[in-house]
C-alpha cells in the first residue's frame, strides 16, 4: 500500500469512524476538544472529517497554532519599517510576505520597490549575505518549535562562517505554554489534539508539565485522516475512563523524548521569554528570544527595533477565532470584506489560518 | 568576425544587420518547416478557412525557461494550440514574438524556439508571423514569449465553458498537476530532485478524433494556471450548476502526490499544460473515454465527476477519505512564472 493512500483510506476512516461513534456514545457530556495546531484544521477541513466522521457531541475548534496567525501586527509594522532602508534586504517564508500590517504588507512593499526575498529554509538567508558584503540581510524568524531550530542553525551558520552581515528578527513562540493558558480560558477544552510536527520536536515529554498541572487529555496526533480519527477517538477514550495522560498516536514519527539534537540546538541559540500573541496577548515564558550570546545576530538589537503596541481591526475577530470561541462564519467581514485575496485578519492570511482554511474548503454546510 | 554569437546582445533588437543575422541564423533554421514562406514580411496573409474562426493570444514568462518534460518554446505553442482547441478550433495560423534579455546564451535561444518549431509541426500549425525584441539586461527575465493563434472549427459546433449540463460527466485525459510541480522543482530554491516531468502538450488532435466522431461536447477546458479546481468553478459559476468530483477518481501521478505534499500545496490547484477536462452527456461517456483512451495523450483518461443539481457555481468533492467539501478556486498566486 502506497504511504498516502494508507492513510486516506475511506473504508479503514469508517471502521475508525464505527469506534468513535461508539466510544462518543458513553461520553458523560458533550465535549470540546482543540486541535491547536493550523495543518490539522486544514486537514480536517480539506478531508471533510467533520461533517463525515465526527459525531455530534464531540466539537472540534481550532486553536492558535498558526504561526503568520499569533504575530502581532506590530512585529510586521517594524519588519516594513526596516525593508524602507537601503542597506537592508528582509528575508522570509511566503506567508509572511502578506500578513496586514497596520497600513501595509511586506509584499506591497516589495511591489513598490523594497528588497524583499522569500525562501524556503533561513540557511538561504546566511548564503545571500555571504555573497552580497555590502548589505545586512534580516531574516524574519516567525514559528514554533519546528521552526525555531532552523534559525537557530542559520544563527550558528553564520557564526561559523564569520557572516556578519546577516542577523534574524525574531517572533517564535513555544506551544505547551498558550495551551496551559487557554486552559484557563472562557471555552471549557476537554482535551488537545497536539501538533504533529512540533510534538516530533518537544516529544511526549513537552506536555507532560502541562498535563500534570491542569489534568487536560492530550493525544500528539499525525496530520492524516485515519491519524485524525484515530487521535480523537483516543481523547474521547481518555475522557470516558476519566484518563488525563499525554498519549502518542503519531508513534512513526514521534519520539517519546523528542529531537534531542533539534533541542540542543535551540536551547544554545534561544532562551525562553514572555511573548505577546495575537488574540492571547502576553504569555509568560511562551516565547523564545536570541540568547545574550548570539545578541549580535538579533536583529532587534542590531536595528534597535522596537515594536509598535497596534489595535487589530475591531471588526475583525481572529482574536476569539484563536481561542476557539468563535467560528469564522460569526465573523461579520469573513468572507467579504476579509477574503484570502484581501485578509483583514491574519487567520484569513495564512494558509494554515483557520479563516483561510474554511474559505477555502467550505463550512461542513456543502 | 564568428559566425553566430555567443549571446544575445542589444544590437539584436536593432532592427539592423544584427537583427537579421539573429533571424536568420538562428531563428529560422531553429523553427525549420514549422514557417511559412513570407513569414518575414510585414504581415501574412492567411487562406480563406470554411467554417467558424477563432482568435486566441497567450504570453508565456515562466522560470526556468528549461525545466523537465519541455521549455518556454513548446510551452508557448501549445497553450496557444490548446486554448484554440478547447473551443473545438484546429491552429492554422501561429505567430511567435520573442522578448529577449540582453545576455541569453544563443544557445538557450537556439533550443527553445527548436522546441516551439517542434511543437508547432506536431500540433500540425504554420508560424506565420513573428517578431524579436532584445530588452537590457534586467529589464525582463532571459527570454519571454508571446504566441497567438487562429483556429477554425465546424460551425455546427458549440463547445463553451456556458454549456455544462446536470446531467454531465466531466472526464480527464490524464494526472493532475505534473507542469505546476515540475517547473517549482526546477527552481533552485528547493534544491530537490525529483521525477516529475511537465505534461505540456497539444491537446487539438485529440479533440478532432472527438469531434470528428460526433460527441456531443458541452465543455472542454484545460486546467493551466489555478489547477482543476480553478477550472472546474469557473465552469460551474460560467454555466450555472453545481459539480460534483470524486477525489478518489483524480488521477495524480505519485512522485506529483509526494511533491506537492512536501511543498504544502493541493494538486487540484497546480497548474497542467498537457490536460483537458471534457463534459458530455452521461451516454456518451463510453465512447468519449474510448476515443481519448486511444490517443497518447489520452491514456489515463477517467471520469472524475458530474453536473449536478445544486446551488449554481457551487463546485463539490467527495474526498478519498470519505468526507464532502467545497471546491475553490485559487486566490492570489501559488508561485508566480509557472507559466
Amino acid at each position: 500500500m502506497k504511504y498516502l493512500d494508507a492513510f486516506r483510506d475511506r473504508e479503514l476512516a469508517e471502521s475508525l469512524a464505527v469506534k468513535l461513534r461508539l466510544t462518543s456514545k458513553k461520553l458523560p457530556r458533550p465535549i470540546t476538544l482543540m486541535e491547536v495546531c493550523g495543518t490539522h484544521t486544514m486537514a480536517i477541513y480539506r478531508h471533510g472529517l467533520k461533517s463525515a466522521y465526527v459525531p455530534d457531541n464531540v466539537r472540534l475548534v481550532s486553536g492558535p497554532g498558526c504561526p503568520v496567525c499569533v504575530t502581532p501586527m506590530g512585529y510586521v509594522d517594524a519588519a516594513i519599517s526596516l525593508s524602507h532602508r537601503n542597506d537592508i534586504v528582509i528575508v522570509t517564508f511566503g506567508d509572511m510576505a502578506r500578513v496586514p500590517g497596520s497600513n501595509s504588507t511586506l509584499a506591497r512593499e516589495r511591489a513598490k520597490g523594497a528588497d524583499i526575498r522569500i525562501v524556503y529554509s533561513p540557511i538561504d538567508a546566511v548564503a545571500m549575505a555571504e555573497k552580497e558584503h555590502g548589505r545586512e540581510f534580516v531574516f524574519l524568524g516567525v514559528g514554533f518549535e519546528t521552526t525555531a531550530p532552523t534559525v537557530a542553525v542559520a544563527i550558528l551558520t553564520a557564526e561559523r562562517d564569520g557572516v556578519k552581515n546577516f542577523s534574524a528578527l525574531t517572533a517564535h513562540k513555544v506551544m505547551p505554554e498558550p495551551m496551559d493558558a487557554l486552559t484557563e480560558g472562557e471555552l471549557k477544552i476537554d482535551g488537545y489534539i497536539c501538533p504533529a510536527h512540533v510534538s516530533a520536536i518537544i516529544g511526549e515529554e513537552g506536555y507532560r508539565p502541562l498535563v500534570a498541572k491542569r489534568k487536560i487529555p492530550c493525544v500528539i496526533t499525525g496530520f492524516e485522516p485515519l491519524d485524525i480519527l484515530q487521535g480523537v477517538t483516543m481523547l474521547c477514550k481518555q475522557i470516558v475512563d476519566g484518563r488525563a495522560e499525554v498519549e502518542n498516536q503519531y508513534r512513526r514519527v514521534v519520539r517519546p523524548e523528542g529531537n534531542r539534537k533539534a533541542q540542543e540546538t535551540l536551547n544554545t541559540v534561544f532562551v525562553k521569554s514572555s511573548a505577546r500573541w495575537r488574540g492571547l496577548g502576553d504569555i509568560p515564558d511562551s516565547g523564545l528570544s536570541i540568547a545574550p550570546a548570539y545578541s549580535r545576530y538579533d536583529a532587534a538589537i542590531k536595528f534597535s527595533i522596537t515594536f509598535p503596541d497596534v489595535k487589530e481591526n475591531k471588526a475583525c475577530l481572529c482574536g476569539e477565532i484563536l481561542r476557539g470561541l468563535k467560528e469564522p462564519a460569526d465573523c461579520r467581514i469573513f468572507g467579504n470584506a476579509c477574503t484570502p485575496e484581501t485578509p483583514i485578519g491574519a487567520c484569513m492570511v495564512s494558509s494554515e489560518g483557520t479563516c483561510s482554511a474554511a474559505y477555502k474548503y467550505g463550512h461542513q454546510t456543502v | 568576425m564568428k559566425q553566430r554569437d555567443e549571446m544575445v546582445l542589444l544590437g539584436h533588437g536593432s532592427g539592423g544587420r544584427m537583427s537579421q543575422r539573429l533571424i536568420e541564423k538562428v531563428v529560422i533554421p531553429a523553427l525549420g518547416d514549422s514557417i511559412v514562406e513570407g513569414a518575414l514580411e510585414d504581415a501574412s496573409s492567411i487562406a480563406q478557412v470554411d467554417g467558424e474562426m477563432f482568435f486566441s493570444t497567450d504570453s508565456y514568462v515562466v522560470d526556468p525557461i528549461i525545466f523537465p518534460g519541455g521549455d518556454i518554446g513548446d510551452l508557448s505553442v501549445n497553450g496557444t494550440v490548446n486554448d484554440l482547441a478547447m473551443r473545438g478550433a484546429q491552429p492554422v495560423a501561429l505567430s511567435l514574438a520573442l522578448i529577449l534579455e540582453e545576455g541569453l546564451p544563443m544557445d538557450d535561444l537556439a533550443k527553445v524556439v527548436t522546441s516551439a518549431g517542434k511543437a508547432a509541426i506536431k500540433a500540425g500549425v504554420k508560424i506565420v508571423c513573428g517578431d524579436t525584441k532584445v530588452t537590457p539586461r534586467g529589464s525582463c527575465d532571459k527570454i519571454f514569449i508571446n504566441t497567438a493563434g487562429i483556429g477554425v472549427a465546424r460551425s455546427d459546433l458549440n463547445i463553451s465553458a456556458t454549456n455544462a449540463t446536470v446531467g454531465d460527466v466531466v472526464i480527464i485525459n490524464g494526472a493532475v498537476g505534473d507542469h505546476g510541480s515540475a517547473v517549482m522543482l526546477a527552481r533552485e530554491d528547493f534544491r530537490l530532485t525529483s521525477l516529475v516531468r511537465s505534461d505540456t502538450a497539444s491537446l487539438n488532435h485529440m479533440v478532432a478524433n472527438l469531434v470528428s466522431a460526433g460527441i456531443n461536447i458541452h465543455v472542454m477546458r484545460d486546467p493551466t494556471r489555478g489547477g482543476l479546481a480553478t477550472s472546474m468553478v469557473e465552469i460551474a459559476e460560467s454555466s450555472k450548476v453545481s459539480i460534483r468530483l470524486d477525489e478518489s477518481a483524480i488521477p495524480v501521478k505519485r512522485e506529483v502526490m509526494a511533491a506537492c505534499e512536501i511543498l504544502g500545496l493541493d494538486p487540484l490547484m497546480v497548474a497542467n499544460e498537457g490536460k483537458m477536462t471534457v463534459f458530455v452527456p452521461a451516454r456518451e461517456t463510453e465512447k468519449t473515454l474510448s476515443i481519448m483512451r486511444s490517443h497518447p495523450e489520452g491514456e489515463d483518461s477517467a471520469i472524475i465527476g458530474e453536473v449536478v443539481e445544486g446551488i449554481e457555481g457551487r463546485v463539490t468533492i467527495r474526498s478519498t477519505v470519505g468526507g464532502l467539501r467545497i471546491v475553490s478556486r485559487l486566490e492570489g498566486e501559488l508561485l508566480p512564472r509557472i507559466c
